[in-house]
Parts: structure tokens; C-alpha cells; sequence
């Protein structure tokens, strides 16, 4: 296992001196395995005020139709649509990580990937609920699918993109489920073999009698890596098919074929943004700043920098290409996003996404955590507003003058929104409560390799390049869970 | 000494078992299994853990998931219940791709975790077989069957000269049934 060392120049992933692998056991059970503190608590209430919201919101829906929405004849989508865009592209970031990153070898994805997978699946499950609750006779969902009916033989329509996106939304999730839970069952034996009583009659049957010996792990490595194998295209499918269900159409605005590539940038931007705004918070919360590190918070800030000026320069290649294509409904359609009644939205759109991202080139800015905390809030507002943006402006002035519209949000459409932010809270609060939030076998492969205290061994032991080490006592200065005395006296 | 079923070298150091692997095995000491909170490189090839062929599988899964997709919408949009869409063809293969492309992941990855599963007798609610209970905490343990291998002293020894931390006489196989 340590027939070799890694090299001095990379930054440890897992800090502090002390680091054994039962403290690693120890340090992510802690809000497993303890009551939770007051800060939970806050969080729990507030969200689940949210969910409250939201159950009240969509039964209003349910009850008296879509009509409680601000739709109208002109802006058919809206809102609706946005929301379930917005939450689908979130939820990009968790498979990203567990299977991009794993695929490319990236070691540091091992202490996020657990409740970035967790955020993917909740996140998901919010994007469900729109898509059911926008159909206006929800009771009937069960006719996106390809069922036998009594309606002579009549199918769904294959060639419809909204019907590949079932397709795609429910294979992203239900292998997401899987890839994620495959993962957990080590841990949740860690739990089992630690509880007594009822914790642990039913953490065992949660953890599938898992006993951690040789062929299951073996298998369970080839197992996540042929999951990862698949998981990277299916990624890049879903949001690449739920742009689609824009592209596909004649609208001006959406009908482009930059929408997937420039879809996919997105997802991945907004995704890895809201994973920083919650493990930012968490890593602090429930002490955990020695697994989720200042490399961590660096490595995710530099993917999105990287995504936000795809989607940068996808904005500017879109107003070129309307201005290129030579017709006049297409230029029209742009002219008016930008400075028509909706320029407050598109302006917002571009300083979230577009400007702001960049204050990231600076170290000092990608390496504060409450300067991070912020820009990701900021991205994610951002990303709202891009959906809103290409949904409403392209549909509110359409080929007659005379049925130009705004769109108006009721208190229903609001609700509903805000509601659903706090359904995503109450689930992701509730995971970090009964399931470990870090991936605990992962990081503990990591612990003889990549910590600093391994490096720390490799300095005393001497044997390396002088200019190597000073580089790398350098790069643990921007570290705020690395104790710097130990490295003054080197 | 005689209702001694297994001994459990119990170790605090992936490193320290791989070498006790060793000793044991140069001693022609059986190795039963080996209990460990982590996947450990290599150690397969030590015990004789053949190749996986759960990505044989896969392949196979995910080809049967194409061919479903495709044989889905060919019999209902093209043989059951043609579309006429502005008099395009009815077998508009570029369309189809799509959903031949998530059924394919679809089968594939059911079908892989499910065959792991059953090949590694994993099942919700099933018993867990855990000889000792800090096996998915800190320690890595070495399992050897008492019964077919007499010379105990001999064993502890190799062991402890590994690095095992401590070594257990376990009379029943699975603690975990207590």
C-alpha cells in the first residue's frame, strides 16, 4: 500500500497531526451518533417551515389547478419550468464528482462525493416534484410512460424531447440511488457494528449484512468503477436532453444548438456552487474542517471558474450566432432580453454568472471561506435567473404585438419555490443526521498517502528536494486547518 | 482448546496484515477471509480472489437495454401506431437514440448492482456474518480456521511478530449472532 510515497508537491487532503483511522471513525459519526446541536435545530425548524410552505403550495395547485399560477396565454412556462431546470442542474454536481472525478482519479473527491451525491438525489427529487405538479391533472403522470392504455393503441410520442427527459430524469435518478447507496453500505455496517439495541436491528438491515471481507471489496471497487464508467455519459445526457426540450422547439431564443454543451457548463456550475454553500457550512458545523480542506474549497472553486466562463462565452456565442443567422424574429428575440422589459433580469443573469465568478482568479478571494460562501449563493441566484431568463423573455413577446404579456408570480407560484428550497433542506438536514456525511472508508485510504501527517513523516524522514518541501510548507499557508508552528520550525 | 473455531489476528495497520498474509501463507498456514474497514490493493491477488466478471455482464445488460429500447419504440411508433409528422419517416432512428441511450445505462447498472449483490450475499435485512466488530472500524482482521489448523502456538506467533495487535480465540464463527 505505501510502497511508494505520494509526491511532497501535492496538498494533503486530510490535515491535523493527530489522525488515526478510528478518529476518522470517530469525527464523521460524531452527529451520527450524538444528539444534534442548536445550530441543527435552527436550520431543521426553518426548512421545515419551507416544506410546510410547500405542501400548503402545491395541494393548492392540486386542488384548484394551474390557473393559481401567474401564467397566461402568452408565458405558458414559467416559473414551473425554471424551478425544475434550476434544481436539475443543482443536482449535476453530486454524480459529477462521484463519477468524473473518480474516472479521472481525483483523490480529493473522496471526502465530498457522499453528501454531494446525497444533494444530487435530493435535488433531484425537487426538480420531480415540479415536473409532476406543472401537468395540471397530476393523478395522471402515469401517461409520460410507455403503458398499454384503452386508448386504441395510441403510445407516447418517442420523437418528443419531453418524453426523453422522462426517460433520462428517471434513469438519472434511480442510478444515482443506486451509486449512492452502493457506497453507503460499508458505512452504515460501520454504524451497525458501533450501536446497540433498535439503532442497530435497524441500521442492519439497512446495511445489507455487509461484512467488509476480501471478494466483497474487491467487487465492490469494480463495481464503482463500471458505475462511474456509466454514470460520466449519463451525466452529460441529462442535461444535455433537458435542453432539448427547448432546443428542439421553434421558439426564437430557444431553438440554438449551443443549448448543450452550454446546459451541461451550467448544471455543473450551479451544482458545485450549491455543494460549496452547504459544505461550507456543514464542514464547520459538524467539525469536519480536516477532511473538507482548503484544497477542496479551492479545487471546487477553480471548476467553477472553468464552467462559468464556458457559460460566458455560450452567452456571448448566442447573441453573435442571433446576430449572424440573418433573421429577424432570432436578433429580436436577443435585443429584447437584453434591453427590454426584462434587461433587470438578463443584466442580473450576467453579473451572477459572467462577472462575479471571475473575482475567483484572485487566491486571496478563492481561498476565504466567507468570500466563497457568498459567490456561490451569488452563482446559484445566477443560475436562476439564466432559466428564467431563456423561458420567459423568448415567450412573453411572440409573433403578434397584440398578445404581448408579462409574467406575474402569484403568491402560489412563490410558494411553491421557496417551499421547495425547503424540502431540499429538510432532506439534506435529516441525511446528515442518520447517515455518515463523509465517505468513511474512502477517506480512510487516503490516510497513509495524502494527509498532511504522512507528508509530515516524509519531511522528518528527509530524502527530499529542498525547494519541493518549502514549496509545499507554502501552499499549507492558506490552509485554516493546519496548524503552521509545527512547519516554522522546518 | 478443542471449542476454538476460528483465530483473528487483529491488526492496527494495513501494511502490518499484508505481511502477516505472507507469514502465514510462506508457513502454508490457510488464510480463511480477511476483514478490512477498506478496500486493500493487492490483497485479492493474495487469497486467490479470482478476477471479477461483473463488467462481462454489464456489457451484456447494457446491450440487452439498447436492443429493448429500440425493439419499444420500434413496435410501438413505427409497427403499432405510425405518427404521420409532416409526412417524415416513421423510423426516425436519430429520435430514438435518446432513450436507447438511458435504457442502456438503465439495464446496465440494475443489472451490475444487482448481480453484486447476489453474488456477495448482500440483501436488505440479512444477518450480518461479523467475526469481530471492529472490522469496519480501525482494525484489519485476518481470519484463520482453528479447526483445520492445529498448530495454534504457532499461529499466534506469526501473527504477533507481524504486528497484530492482538489475537483473538473466537468459539463461535460469528460474534454477531450473540
Amino acid at each position: 500500500m505505501s510502497g511508494h510515497n505520494e509526491s511532497i508537491l501535492r496538498e494533503p487532503l486530510i490535515t491535523g497531526s493527530d489522525i488515526t483511522y478510528a478518529k476518522i471513525t470517530d469525527d464523521i459519526l460524531m452527529p451520527v451518533e450524538n444528539k444534534p446541536n442548536r445550530a441543527w435545530w435552527i436550520g431543521f425548524i426553518l426548512s421545515l417551515c419551507g416544506a410546510t410552505l410547500w405542501v400548503v403550495a402545491v395541494s393548492y395547485t392540486f386542488w384548484f389547478g394551474i390557473g393559481s399560477w401567474g401564467l397566461n396565454k402568452t408565458v405558458g412556462w414559467a416559473w414551473d419550468i425554471t424551478g425544475f431546470v434550476w434544481w436539475v442542474g443543482i443536482g449535476h454536481a453530486g454524480t459529477l464528482i462521484s463519477a468524473v472525478l473518480l474516472l479521472f482519479r481525483q483523490n480529493w473527491r473522496n471526502s465530498i462525493n457522499r453528501s454531494a451525491e446525497a444533494m444530487t438525489i435530493f435535488a433531484v427529487i425537487c426538480a420531480a416534484t415540479y415536473v409532476v405538479s406543472h401537468m395540471g391533472r397530476p393523478w395522471l403522470a402515469y401517461w409520460v410512460l410507455p403503458l398499454p392504455n384503452q386508448f386504441g393503441s395510441l403510445w407516447v410520442n418517442f420523437n418528443s424531447p419531453l418524453v426523453w427527459d422522462m426517460f433520462a430524469i428517471s434513469t438519472y435518478f434511480s442510478v444515482s440511488l443506486l451509486f449512492w447507496y452502493t457506497g453507503l453500505l460499508p458505512d452504515i455496517a460501520t454504524i451497525r457494528d458501533r450501536a446497540t439495541g433498535v439503532r442497530r436491528k435497524i441500521y442492519s438491515i439497512f446495511s445489507f449484512g455487509w461484512s467488509g471481507n476480501v471478494k466483497t471489496w474487491q467487487r465492490f471497487e469494480a463495481v464503482s468503477l463500471i458505475l462511474a464508467g456509466i454514470s460520466t455519459p449519463l451525466v452529460l445526457s441529462v442535461h444535455t436532453i433537458v435542453s432539448m426540450d427547448f432546443a428542439t422547439s421553434v421558439i426564437p431564443g430557444w431553438h440554438t444548438t449551443i443549448f448543450p454543451p452550454y446546459f451541461v457548463a451550467g448544471a455543473i456550475f450551479s451544482g458545485f456552487a450549491m455543494v460549496l454553500t452547504l459544505l461550507l457550512v456543514a464542514r464547520k458545523v459538524l467539525g469536519l474542517e480536516n477532511y473538507i480542506t482548503m484544497f477542496h474549497i479551492e479545487s471546487m472553486n477553480k471548476i467553477i471558474i472553468l464552467t462559468g466562463s464556458i457559460v460566458g462565452v455560450a452567452y456571448i456565442t448566442e447573441f453573435f450566432i442571433a446576430w449572424y443567422s440573418g433573421s429577424e424574429y432570432e436578433q429580436y428575440a436577443f435585443i429584447n432580453r437584453s434591453t427590454g422589459p426584462y434587461w433587470w433580469a438578463y443584466w442580473m443573469m450576467m453579473t451572477c454568472n459572467v462577472i462575479s465568478p471571475q473575482l475567483l482568479w484572485f487566491k486571496k478571494i478563492r481561498t476565504s471561506i466567507p468570500a466563497t460562501w457568498i459567490l456561490s449563493i451569488v452563482v446559484n441566484i445566477g443560475m436562476w435567473f439564466e432559466r428564467f431568463v431563456i423561458i420567459v423573455t423568448s415567450l412573453h413577446r411572440d409573433y403578434i404585438p397584440s398578445s404581448w404579456a408579462m409574467f406575474y408570480p402569484t403568491w402560489v407560484d412563490v410558494s411553491v419555490f421557496v417551499g421547495s428550497i425547503g424540502v431540499f433542506f429538510t432532506l439534506f438536514l435529516l441525511f446528515l443526521r442518520v447517515l455518515p456525511s463523509i465517505a468513511i472508508a474512502e477517506v480512510k485510504l487516503l490516510l497513509k498517502s495524502a494527509s498532511e501527517q504522512a507528508k509530515m513523516k516524509q519531511i522528518k524522514e528527509g530524502h527530499l528536494d529542498k525547494e519541493q518541501v518549502a514549496e509545499y510548507v507554502e501552499s499549507l499557508e492558506k490552509f485554516d486547518s493546519v496548524k503552521q508552528e509545527e512547519y516554522a520550525k522546518i | 482448546m478443542s471449542n476454538i473455531k476460528y483465530i483473528l489476528g487483529s491488526f492496527g495497520d494495513p501494511d502490518e496484515m499484508m505481511h502477516g498474509i505472507d507469514k502465514l501463507q510462506e508457513n502454508n498456514i490457510h488464510i480463511y477471509d480477511v476483514y478490512t474497514p477498506m478496500p486493500i490493493h493487492g490483497i485479492e491477488a493474495k487469497l486467490g480472489i479470482k478476477r471479477s466478471r461483473l463488467d462481462i455482464l454489464a456489457f451484456f445488460c447494457g446491450i440487452t437495454g439498447t436492443a429493448s429500447a429500440f425493439a419499444l419504440i420500434y413496435l410501438t411508433s413505427v409497427v403499432d401506431w405510425k405518427h404521420n409528422i409532416g409526412g417524415k419517416p416513421a423510423l426516425a432512428l436519430p429520435d430514438f437514440i435518446p432513450i436507447m441511450f438511458e435504457l442502456t445505462i438503465l439495464f446496465c447498472a440494475f443489472s451490475l448492482v444487482g448481480a453484486y449483490y447476489a453474488s456477495t450475499h448482500l440483501f436488505p435485512g440479512r444477518a450480518p456474518r461479523v467475526m469481530d466488530l471492529r472490522a469496519t472500524h480501525d482494525r484489519f482482521i485476518i481470519a484463520i480456521d482453528a479447526k483445520q489448523n492445529a498448530e495454534h502456538s504457532k499461529i499466534d506467533g506469526l501473527l504477533k511478530d507481524a504486528g497484530a495487535l492482538e489475537v483473538k480465540y473466537n468459539e463461535r464463527k460469528y460474534i454477531s449472532y450473540e
